[in-house]
């Protein structure tokens, strides 16, 4: 594994403390350059990431465009309002023309030219949609189902059998106690970090199979472009395709509140190349039929932590270790 | 005008009845008006004071101050108490104060019912916030209370959807007085058309309120039934459907939104024309917009739940509708525009929080408009981004038109001007503070941080920080609001009849001397 690569995907950017207006600017160059460099797939501290996956590319269009669409209606708005402050002042002796009460024509226009920016919105909107809901012919799919406060990912296809549970790291969990006296900069990934990451390919359309065995949680990873609630009694879907060379570690976290630790159910995706994967998946499998073989009982949460390879090969339903 | 004798009891005395049997027997709407409008700020502060701890613990990263099982109960109790106890208490005492004034009516049509509905809510503000007392703690799991985790809830459970109930019961009163009393009480000559913005905005919002409460108490009985008597209305196991939970929900929760920010409209079309010395731009336009808001605020509930998973043409149907919405809300910014487009403006403290609505609710139109495009609310849903938009229409929109609508008509109910550069300064901290506070949760949101966290990852930490900062400013200038209105209750410079007298406020309500008479309108105005 290139670890350097990793590290240097996942460092989060330094933040710039420019003027909004730059701030906005330097992200939409940053789309138009393209390409740029891995750093570019995280957010920036105050935009929408662009994202590594072929429907986060879009999404960040589609918020770009209804962002500038926005600017500039602003920047039309509220430049007559202040004019209008500016000009018509009471104290510089304006007279009010008391005769400007109505007027048909300026009213159908301002409502017509509205209608027409909207449309011209809601189409690449659209079809954006129809893109994303398009679940059909995925190469790999992962069921996912939300607990409070973890999350079970469970392999099919090519990868059938292999399973486990994924909850917050040790180090984070110690030091988002009240009162813990760790201080959070000292935590690498603090909040943002699990001891089973979720393995996928890149390149290829994985599927997620979204459900709960509880109560609603939401997956969202914010370079993948999507969040989507899994709900008890139904399974929802939706997929992602990690752009080839866009290897790397992304977070997110469960965005729909769960209860008292909502806060503390990250989410870490680790993508890797399909060879890279389809080594995880036999090593995996390897571990499961070893575990089988010899059912002898896992060792201490201190081994587990120490291989962590055997505990994701666990069977589904077997209990976890606890907690540190 | 046979309801005219009601509200004068045993005999026609101008007195008011003394001590405390002149509140608890209440009829008349100045006393009633007086009540929510103090009921409502009692509960801005002790919202707001939830509101502290909640910023105060996000302050920094790492848990310092509350765990997080209380900090959940924070976000609930702050919305619910904000929502239900401060902003709709509020337009309904701003109703009770100044429709009868308006349309020339002794009082409100049905008054006995107005001290039953006021009278409700510290019983069920009572119920709601004793549940902070009980074992397993307040509701925590959001103001949505979307099952299974609502189910979850402790003792606090039942006394939650019975203060639902109350407060739906005592909404319900109201917008039935609000109705009555507008479509019977006017004054010979107000026709409809002719009637003060804000007596329309109330019209229209108390339909809206008499069609969705009932929806919500509908919703939270499911719940309460799915707890207590086995039903399996929610409960997948047995079933029923969680995601049905969402759409009863939101059916009421939209037009909801709309009934905290049509009488805002109606404020607004109010003071601006006034400083401005010019009448309303479009005055049937912004009715019929105000209308076209209503009617589409029950076609849009979808867009709270494109995240859960819905069918395609759904998510279209709820993408296009919810755009539609920005016509109508165009117009309404537009018109308030042209309206001080050459006119003569003056900048007294209504006009300031007028301007300040202005600006800053269409700042949140602008993300509400983001937010209706389905792919980019993906990302956005869920987020600090719309904790962002929905403070933005909620704060410097509903809350500062309720603050700009009190300078206004402050001098009328007590009869002494108020302390104008204590308001201006309240107006200026306020406006600056909720920006600090609110426009950077933005950033946060589309960086990635989820909404109803207590605790973040660090790359968070700066925005968090400026945020927190906005909102201990913001909560400290509300000191100043609380102390002008004391002042002015208290005494001050004497409000003349017309209050505004260097401006052209219009409406009947500036015909009456300041302080406004204990009984006003005993004899029906004649309206050309």
């Amino acid at each position: 594994m290139n670890v350097n690569r990793l590290t240097a995907i996942d460092d989060k950017p330094a933040r710039s403390r420019g003027p909004y207006f730059a701030m906005i600017a330097s992200a939409v160059f940053g789309v138009i350059g393209a390409a740029g460099s891995a750093s570019a797939n995280t957010s920036n501290g105050y935009n929408l990431p662009r994202g590594v996956t072929v429907l986060s590319r879009d999404i960040y269009q589609v918020h770009m465009m209804v962002l500038w669409v926005c600017i500039a209606i602003a920047v039309l708005v509220f430049g007559t309002m202040i004019y209008a402050l500016v000009k018509f002042r009471h104290s510089q002796g304006a007279i009010p023309d008391t005769t400007m009460v109505h007027s048909t024509k300026v009213e159908i226009i301002w409502t017509i030219v509205p209608v027409l920016i909207l449309i011209a919105m809601a189409v690449p909107a659209a079809l954006s949609i129809l893109k994303i809901e398009d679940t059909r012919n995925s190469d790999l799919s992962i069921r996912v189902t939300g607990y409070q406060w973890k999350w079970q990912y469970q392999y099919m296809d090519a990868a059938t059998g292999i399973s486990f549970f994924s909850t917050l790291s040790a180090d984070s969990n110690f030091a988002r106690q009240l009162h813990s006296g760790v201080d959070p900069k000292s935590v690498p990934h603090y909040l943002l970090s699990v001891d089973h990451p979720l393995v996928i390919p890149s390149g290829v359309k994985v599927r997620l199979l979204l459900t709960s065995a509880d109560v609603i949680h939401a997956w969202w990873v914010p370079d993948f472009g999507m969040k989507r609630d899994l709900i008890p009694g139904f399974i929802n879907e939706m997929w992602i395709k990690v752009l080839p060379g866009k290897e790397g570690v992304y977070r997110g976290q469960c965005a729909a509140l769960c209860g008292r630790d909502h806060g503390f159910m990250p989410i870490v995706v680790d993508v890797k190349t399909p060879a890279d994967f389809k080594k995880w998946v036999e090593d995996q499998k390897a571990a499961l039929k070893q575990a089988q073989a010899a059912p002898a009982a896992q060792g201490s949460p201190s081994t587990a932590a120490a291989a962590p390879k055997q505990i994701a090969a666990r069977q589904p339903g077997l209990p976890l270790t606890a907690k540190l | 005008m046979a309801h005219a004798t009601d509200t004068a009891h045993d005999a026609h005395d101008d007195q008011p009845a003394t001590g405390i049997k002149r509140w608890l027997f209440a009829t008349n709407h100045k006393d009633i008006g007086t009540m929510y409008l103090v009921f409502s700020l009692i509960m801005f502060f002790v919202g707001g004071t939830m509101a502290m701890i909640i910023r105060a613990e996000l302050f920094e990263p790492g848990l310092q101050l509350v765990d997080p099982g209380f900090f959940n109960e924070m976000t609930t109790m702050h919305a619910l108490v904000m929502i239900f106890g401060a902003v709709m208490p509020a337009f309904v005492g701003l109703a009770n104060w100044m429709i009868p004034l308006q349309v020339g009516a002794p009082d409100m049509a049905l008054p006995r019912m107005n001290n039953f509905s006021f009278w409700i809510l510290p019983f069920a503000f009572t119920l709601l916030l004793s549940t902070l007392f009980v074992p397993g703690g307040a509701p925590a799991g959001g103001w949505t209370m979307y099952p299974p985790l609502a189910l979850q809830f402790g003792d606090s459970f039942p006394m939650l959807i019975f203060a639902i109930h109350l407060m739906g019961v005592s909404s319900i009163m109201g917008a039935i007085n609000v109705i009555v009393t507008i479509l019977n009480m006017r004054a010979p000559g107000m026709s409809l058309l002719k009637m003060p913005l804000f007596c329309w905005s109330w019209l229209i919002t108390a339909y809206l309120l008499i069609a969705v409460m009932p929806v919500l108490a509908g919703a939270v009985t499911m719940l309460l039934t799915d707890h207590f008597f086995g039903t399996s209305f929610f409960n997948a196991a047995g079933g029923g459907d969680p995601l049905m939970f969402e759409h009863i929900f939101w059916f009421f929760g939209h037009p909801e939104v709309y009934i905290m920010i049509l009488p805002a409209f109606g404020v607004i079309s109010e003071i601006i024309p006034t400083f401005s010395r010019k009448p309303l731009f479009g005055a049937s336009s912004m009715i019929y917009a105000i209308a076209s808001i209503a009617f589409l605020s029950f076609i849009v509930w979808g867009h709270h739940m494109f995240a859960d998973g819905m069918p395609l043409a759904a998510q279209m149907f709820f993408m296009m509708s919810t755009m539609l919405i920005a016509v109508p809300t165009g117009v309404k910014v537009f018109n308030w525009t042209a309206t001080m487009w050459r006119g003569s403006l003056s900048f007294e403290p209504p006009m300031l929080f007028a301007l300040g609505f202005l600006f800053m609710f269409t700042i949140g139109g602008f993300s509400g408009l983001m937010l209706a495009l389905v792919p980019a609310d993906f990302q956005y849903n869920q987020s600090y981004f719309v904790v962002a938009h929905f403070h933005y229409v909620l704060v410097p929109g509903a809350v500062f038109s309720i603050m700009g609508a009190v300078y206004y008509w402050l001098p009328k109910w007590t009869g002494n001007m108020y302390n104008m550069k204590l308001a201006k300064t309240h107006f200026w901290l306020s406006t600056i503070f909720v920006n600090v506070l609110f426009f950077p949760q933005h950033f946060l949101g589309l960086a990635g941080m989820p909404r109803r966290i207590p605790d973040y990852a660090v790359q968070f930490t700066d925005w968090n920080m400026v945020s927190s900062i906005g909102a201990f400013g913001f909560g400290l200038s509300q000191i100043l609001f609380a102390i002008a209105i004391i002042q002015c209750v208290r005494g001050g410079q004497k409000a003349t009849a017309k209050v505004w007298s260097d401006a052209t406020p219009t409406g009947l309500e500036w015909t009456i001397p300041s302080p406004a008479p204990y009984h006003s309108f005993t004899t029906a105005p004649e309206v050309h």
